[in-house]
């Protein structure tokens, strides 16, 4: 390790980043990326950026913060810190998740058990800097010291770390350090939980400093209660788009594909993540063959929001959290229909079904459910006529975390792609003790400045690590390999990794949704639904 | 000097008590979270446990009706309490150090727990103790001492050698770290030298026990044991004020946290909560929150300050 960044280097008043990474050091891959000079060399940070902004961390810079011009500048932001803090532990500010974070505060045995759980942490050579208590030690000791008042007793009980403008211009990017995967707090021994005090911190930043990630914020939540949909797309032209896949799909299925709009009364109100309308328009064209084929009741809904799922939120705002997902739930309100059916978006399912159950009460209180339930159940129940056959090719299943470590649903989407997959094998570990594909929490649309370099070289590592050992039989470019990722999020983590280690032109590995899947097999419509020759 | 002793005991395990009570209270207190369970969560169905799954995979889950099992969480939650099993299956080298100690000191609190019904025994019915099964009793409580304290100790020091000398340990060891199992080495070190030392006559654990229950501050104790005794009261009335009360906080993060599935139903008690919390003012100041101190949780997340706005 080139060099090993210690607690008090967060407050250290040079902008210098506290760690350099370095290919050779990084986890290795399997073959064919099993050698570093066969990596990409990383892009460096512009002259201008390192001179304007905070990026003092590591290599990359994910939050844009300017660099405040004078110490009282400074001393305001960290006394606006101090204040935000101080409101994380008050059930006023912060009951959605107080019990959780004081006892992560309260009772971390430092046993270091996350660190080997952590895909960021093991990928990227284990450097300390992105080992999970790295980031929760200094909140902690923020925490006793600042918002418990802790004395000199407590300094020697609990640790001591000095605040100062650095440490508070780290600490935000090293809360974008972190996937939000929750896998460390899977074999916490207590039950701490350090994808939480990311979570927190994220909260904090925005909610009390206005500093997020612009893509999650500006270009996320924000665009999606401006005009419907962190795409941008406003109701007019998303019907315009779906209109446009339905004539397509038509075409290629040779089945005529409608998508119903604002039916009120419908059985299921199925949402899409809207990034698949604009990015994978194959996959709602193929929701809707399957829906229409099982006789479904369905619709879509152009309220505000009610056609995209995203709920950004989740990763760094409750405010913004509960806006869109009450927007959701008033859009289904408004057409009656029986139940929210949600799309492959792994993010969206975690947000409306699990956390938003919390704050959706009264008539919002609407059965939501997984479309992986759904789709098993017209596939199991031979409410389509399927032949494997048509999968003849090795499928892989990636777990996305928010649909399968932190919703419970593992089962459904395997029965599937077992039952019209033959040659399925899966990732190992999988399911519930899966890898993050390395764009969870908002990774996978951040993209400024080097970002992409950090999350295909450190958050992405582990699962194209599992990817290649998945595959590792039948590397040959020959042969067609798919990856079935049902979610938006992940599915664009692994177009952009997939891509940069050029997985397609040399050894054939495609990435794509489930009902693509399914759609490929259904007997009733054209063979050859997946197209390998598009990536 | 066997009344200062015994009145530490006393004060110390009160102190204790009140000590995880106070904890314990504190978190139970906090108000209902967001749901922020991890799978596996054992108390679903068993044939969903095997593989991590909930009730949401199933068509429709909200008309069917959930069973807690709870021996599904018996079966996760004695291995881990007893054996430490999370550390043993994620972090062997550490499960190594930390389970003999947490073993041994399991046992010498079990060991307590039979000097205690030894004594009662003796007090209440002496000859059910002059037979066999006082023979016994003193097996037992002899055995799990002597073993308990070895471990504990042992643990003790191997916990205490890996936090200085153990790079991934040390970046994170505060003085306090240390402290504590000095603090643990040093209680039940002084406590076996006392056993171990001991002269002819001198009174022994159940003795001692005995005396205890009895206040009986004529006992004659050697120093050394009493001193042991001493640390190992305060190390207990210490306990409750540090993160070592984890067994407390445990109980909050697995079964308030971690496994906490619970759906808020319409008209249950979960939404009643809820709804006293949107009555909150938050006070964030971020603008785009538009949180003033005067409009409720409720108001915010209904307001949408960019309503009507064009892109």
């Amino acid at each position: 390790m080139s060099d090993r960044a210690k607690l008090n280097d967060m407050s250290r008043p040079d902008r210098r980043p506290l760690t350099h990474l370095k290919n050779e050091e990084l986890m290795p891959l399997p073959v064919p990326l099993d050698s570093p000079e066969k990596d990409h060399a990383w892009s460096i940070l512009s002259e201008k950026v390192v001179s304007s902004v905070e990026c003092g961390l590591d290599d990359t810079c994910a939050l844009n913060i300017p660099q405040p011009k004078t110490k009282e500048e400074e001393e305001a932001l960290v006394k606006k810190f101090l204040s935000g803090l101080d409101k994380l532990f008050q059930k006023e500010n912060n009951w959605t998740f107080l019990q959780p974070l004081i006892l992560t505060m309260e009772h971390c045995a430092k046993c270091q058990t996350c660190s080997e759980a952590c895909h960021i942490y093991e990928a990227s050579g284990n450097n300390e800097l992105y080992r999970p208590t790295f980031r929760s030690e200094i909140v902690r000791r923020l925490y006793f010291k600042h918002v418990k008042h802790g004395g000199l007793l407590s300094a020697f009980e609990h640790g001591d770390v000095k605040v100062n403008w650095p440490l508070v211009a780290r600490l935000a990017e090293l809360a974008y350090r972190c996937n939000l995967c929750r896998r460390c707090a899977q074999t916490c021994p207590i039950g701490c939980d350090n994808g939480l005090v990311a979570h927190e911190l994220r909260k904090l930043f925005s909610q009390e400093m206005g500093i997020s990630s612009k893509e999650c914020h500006d270009n996320g939540s924000v665009l999606q209660l401006k005009v419907g949909s962190s795409t941008g797309m406003s109701s007019l032209v998303v019907k315009d788009n779906i209109e446009f896949i339905d004539e397509d799909m038509t075409e290629k299925t040779g089945v005529k594909v409608e998508t119903p709009w604002d039916v009120e009364g419908a059985d299921v109100l199925l949402i899409h993540n809207a990034g698949e309308i604009m990015a994978w328009p194959e996959n709602p064209g193929a929701f809707a063959v399957i829906l229409n084929a099982a006789g479904i009741k369905w619709t879509l809904s152009s309220e505000l929001a009610g056609y995209d799922s995203i709920n950004y939120g989740l990763w760094y705002d409750d405010a913004q959290f509960a806006r869109v997902a009450i927007k959701h739930a008033e859009a289904a309100k408004k057409l009656k229909v029986k139940k929210i059916v949600l799309g492959e978006c792994g993010h969206a399912h975690k947000a409306l079904s699990v956390i938003a159950d919390r704050v959706l009460t009264g008539e919002l209180n609407i059965p939501r459910e997984s479309s992986m339930t759904l789709l098993r159940d017209i596939v199991m129940n031979g409410r389509i006529k399927l032949d494997p056959s048509r999968n003849d090719f090795p499928v892989t299943l990636h777990d996305p975390c928010n649909m399968v470590r932190l919703m419970g649903v593992v089962e459904p989407q395997r029965e599937v792609v077992r039952k019209i997959c033959p040659k399925f094998r899966e990732m190992e570990p999988h399911g519930v003790d899966n890898y993050c594909c390395g764009g969870g929490s908002g990774f996978a649309i951040m993209s400024g400045n080097n970002f992409q370099d950090w999350r295909f070289h450190v958050s992405g590592r582990k699962k194209m690590e599992q990817v290649l050992n998945a595959f590792a039989d039948c590397l040959d470019p020959s042969i067609n390999k798919y990856i079935c990722a049902p979610c938006s999020n992940c599915k664009g983590q692994f177009r952009d990794m997939l891509a940069y280690y050029e997985m397609w032109e040399k050894h054939h590995i495609l990435y794509g949704g489930l009902v693509e899947l399914i759609v490929n097999a259904m007997v009733d419509v054209k063979p050859g639904f997946i197209e390998w020759d598009w990536h | 000097m066997t009344a200062f002793t015994f009145s530490v005991l006393y004060l110390a395990l009160l102190f204790f008590a009140a000590g995880c009570v106070v904890r314990a209270v504190m978190y139970a207190k906090q108000p209902l979270h967001l749901r922020w369970e991890i799978y596996p969560v054992p108390h679903e169905e068993p044939s969903r446990v095997k593989h991590g799954g909930s009730y949401f995979e199933e068509l429709n889950w909200w008309k069917g009706s959930h069973k807690s099992y709870m021996a599904g969480e018996l079966k996760v939650m004695v291995p881990e309490m007893l054996f430490l099993k999370a550390l043993f299956e994620f972090n062997r080298p550490m499960w190594l150090r930390s389970f003999p100690f947490h073993f041994g000191l399991y046992l010498m609190i079990g060991t307590c727990g039979l000097l205690v019904a030894a004594a009662l025994l003796g007090i209440w019915a002496p000859a059910l103790m002059a037979g066999g099964l006082g023979v016994a009793l003193h097996a037992l409580y002899m055995a799990a001492g002597i073993a308990g304290t070895a471990m504990a100790l042992i643990g003790a020091l191997l916990l205490l050698v890996a936090r200085l000398t153990d790079d991934k340990l040390k970046t994170y060891t505060v003085a306090g770290d240390i402290f504590n199992l000095v603090f643990f080495i040093a209680a039940f070190g002084v406590l076996a030298a006392g056993y171990l030392t001991r002269g002819e006559g001198a009174p022994g654990p159940a003795a001692i026990v005995a005396g205890l229950l009895k206040f009986q501050t004529n006992m004659e104790m050697p120093p050394l044991m009493a001193a042991g005794l001493v640390l190992c009261g305060l190390l207990a009335a210490y306990i409750p004020c540090t993160h070592m009360s984890h067994f407390v906080g445990k109980y909050f993060t697995y079964h308030s946290v971690r496994w906490n599935d619970a759906v808020n139903m319409p008209g249950s008690s979960i939404e009643k909560k809820l709804m006293e919390y949107l009555t909150y003012k938050p006070t964030w100041s971020s603008p785009h929150v538009t949180a003033d101190g005067k409009r409720s949780w409720a108001e915010v997340a209904t307001t949408n300050p960019w309503q009507g706005e064009k892109k």
